[in-house]
């Protein structure tokens, strides 16, 4: 089994959310590029973890998934109360404070 | 098969859910009037959690679970015990904050105990798995209570800034995990370990790249420059209390993750982590002293000063690597740091919510004259600041011997060099630490109302309790260095 396709397609997925992450200025593009990183995570650990026949890489892909389900879950719940206090989903009217 | 499961090795955790279920029900089930009773169930639970660790402490044998990926040994007590405690200052200081304001309560305590739990199991994770699950636990909550004044657009701000920042460090995070796991073939801490020596060529090379991306994920987390940019507007907008507990429970939880990986993870392929960490402590300390320096609102101040701490506790780490010696008094060094740190960080933080109860602000200058207005907050903050300045007989002097003991101990120039910038550094501190003594003592009050501040019972708990863990702490701490020679892992 040849490994390398799934890790340049992994690491592809991953700079893409990266990209989305910094350029995207809607709230739920930015919540969607985050997604593409973490599927990125989990396309590694499954190829490795068929690769080196162990199934821990499986299981912690399982993990991934669940817990990006509950981040996704409070990141909307945030977006959307931006969306209601300002009346807009995109990230750069939130500029109250200077960092 | 079942899995053997040590339900006493397990209580803390097991009491903490408990109690969150608890708080839950009972928020749903109290009338609106008696919700603040919500506050007192959290209080139990965190108490009932710490005696379980005590009889454990007591015990004294290491117990481990599931293959070892959970760990309950006297290092993993201490960091439950500070957890804890730390809690329960954060608790008292926020009970008053969180009743006197219009929003609902039981969902902050079940947020905070969630994260609290987070945080136990995060001292007993040995598996990159259990790390990362214990991490989430601790971060989601945060997010939300970050938040948790909804129709304050600031602390909208302040919620969406960290969650941001924080879901892109765990994806950065994960996916060097993700990487470790394909070179070593494990996510079982020890076995990583005992595969990180021998790697050679390309995967010692893949390798580095890994540890690099998983160390920037928990970089993120304490909150390390340049890594840092969240922290100032994340702990202006939130709430106050919410900033204490980020600032003090959530960054040890970051550290207790890295001590834990790094130590029993990555040790033996030094060249992987060191120069990293290095970096990282350099950057937080001159960066985050040198932006203290100009703040105007003190809890900005504080922030910059907690990623300067932060600095501080990386240098052990930075020298970690040199010789067995120096691994040993880096890893006490961390633990000390991180107790007294606590303390006196909440210590700080307590008088300022206190002060905001007349003042309504922030801003440093609202401090002149609190000297004349209510002398013994004054002596207070004026105690926790200087003790963070690192001045004897406080008991910041203590983290900061045991710092430099730890750079003495490694005998390199690399570390020369960060004891050098960690000595200049504490100089740069004291300026700013000073800078607040000065309003309070030494200028006119701005505010009318000179009567002397009346202060909540609960929050007054909160400041004498830190008050003296760092007096004591301060005068005598060899019964405190024990502890600290206490929480070893098990090989160093």
């Amino acid at each position: 089994m040849q490994i390398n396709q799934f890790l340049i397609l992994s690491a592809f997925l991953f700079c893409t959310g990266i990209y989305g992450v910094l350029a995207r200025r809607n709230g739920v593009l930015v919540l969607m590029s985050v997604e593409l990183m973490l599927n990125a995570v989990n396309i590694n650990l499954v190829a490795f973890a068929a690769f080196n026949h162990s199934v821990s890489g499986q299981v912690f892909a399982l993990f991934v998934i669940t817990i990006a389900a509950a981040e996704v879950g409070v990141g909307l719940a945030i977006v959307l109360l931006i969306y209601r206090n300002l009346r807009s989903p995109d990230l750069d009217h939130v500029d109250q404070l200077k960092g | 098969m079942n899995p053997h499961i040590d339900y006493h090795a397990l209580a803390p955790e097991i009491v903490l859910s408990a109690t969150i279920v608890v708080v839950l029900v009972a928020d749903l089930l109290f009338p609106d009037r008696d919700r603040w009773q919500t506050s007192r169930i959290a209080t139990i639970g965190v108490l009932g959690a710490l005696i379980p660790v005590l009889t454990l402490a007591a015990d004294g044998t290491d117990r481990s679970m599931f293959g070892g990926a959970y760990v309950v040994d006297n290092y993993a007590l201490v960091f439950k015990g500070l957890f804890l405690v730390a809690t329960y200052v954060t608790i008292l200081l926020s009970s008053d904050y969180i009743a006197e304001g219009d929003y609902y309560q039981g969902e902050f305590w079940f947020l905070l105990l969630t994260s609290v739990l987070g945080m136990v199991a995060m001292a007993s994770a040995r598996d990159l798995i259990s790390i990362f699950v214990a991490l989430e636990t601790i971060s989601v909550p945060t997010f939300v209570l970050a938040g948790w004044r909804k129709h304050d657009t600031r602390s909208n701000e302040a919620s969406i800034k960290y969650y941001l920042i924080g879901v892109l460090s765990s994806a950065v995070m994960l996916y060097g995990m993700s990487l470790i796991y394909g070179v070593t073939n494990s996510t079982l801490l020890t076995d990583i370990s005992s595969k990180a020596g021998n790697l050679t060529g390309s995967m010692d090379n893949l390798f580095i790249v890994a540890v690099f991306l998983t160390l920037a994920g928990f970089a993120f987390k304490v909150s390390a420059v340049p890594f840092h940019f969240w922290a100032p507007d994340t702990y202006e907008g939130a709430p106050t209390p919410v900033t204490a507990f980020l600032s003090v429970a959530s960054k040890a939880g970051g550290f207790v993750a890295l001590l834990t990986i790094v130590y029993v993870g990555f040790y033996p392929s030094g060249h992987s982590w060191q120069p990293v960490l290095w970096g990282l402590a350099a950057a937080s300390m001159t960066i985050g002293n040198l932006t203290a320096l100009r703040q105007t609102n003190i809890i900005r101040m504080l922030a910059y000063s907690s990623i300067a701490q932060g600095g501080f506790i990386l240098v052990p780490f930075a020298v970690a690597g040199d010789s067995g010696p120096a691994a040993k008094s880096a890893l006490e060094a961390v633990v000390i740091y991180l107790l007294i740190y606590a303390a006196m960080n909440l210590g700080a933080f307590a008088v300022v919510i206190a002060v905001a109860r007349r003042t309504r602000s922030a801003e440093i200058r609202t401090f002149a004259g609190l000297g004349q207005w209510s002398p013994a907050l004054a002596v207070l903050l004026s105690f926790f600041l200087f003790s963070l300045a690192g001045i004897p007989p406080l008991a910041g002097w203590f983290a900061k011997f045991v710092m430099f003991r730890a750079v003495l101990d490694a005998h390199t120039s690399a570390a020369a060099v960060i004891g050098v910038i960690a000595a200049v550094n504490s100089v740069i501190a004291l300026f700013y630490y000073a800078g607040v003594a000065r309003q309070m003592w030494f200028r006119e009050p701005a505010i009318e109302d000179r009567r002397p501040l009346r202060v909540p019972p609960a929050l007054n708990a909160a400041i004498a309790v830190c008050a003296a863990t760092v007096l004591v702490i301060g005068v005598y701490p060899q019964p405190f260095a024990k502890l600290g020679e206490l929480a070893r892992i098990a090989r160093f």
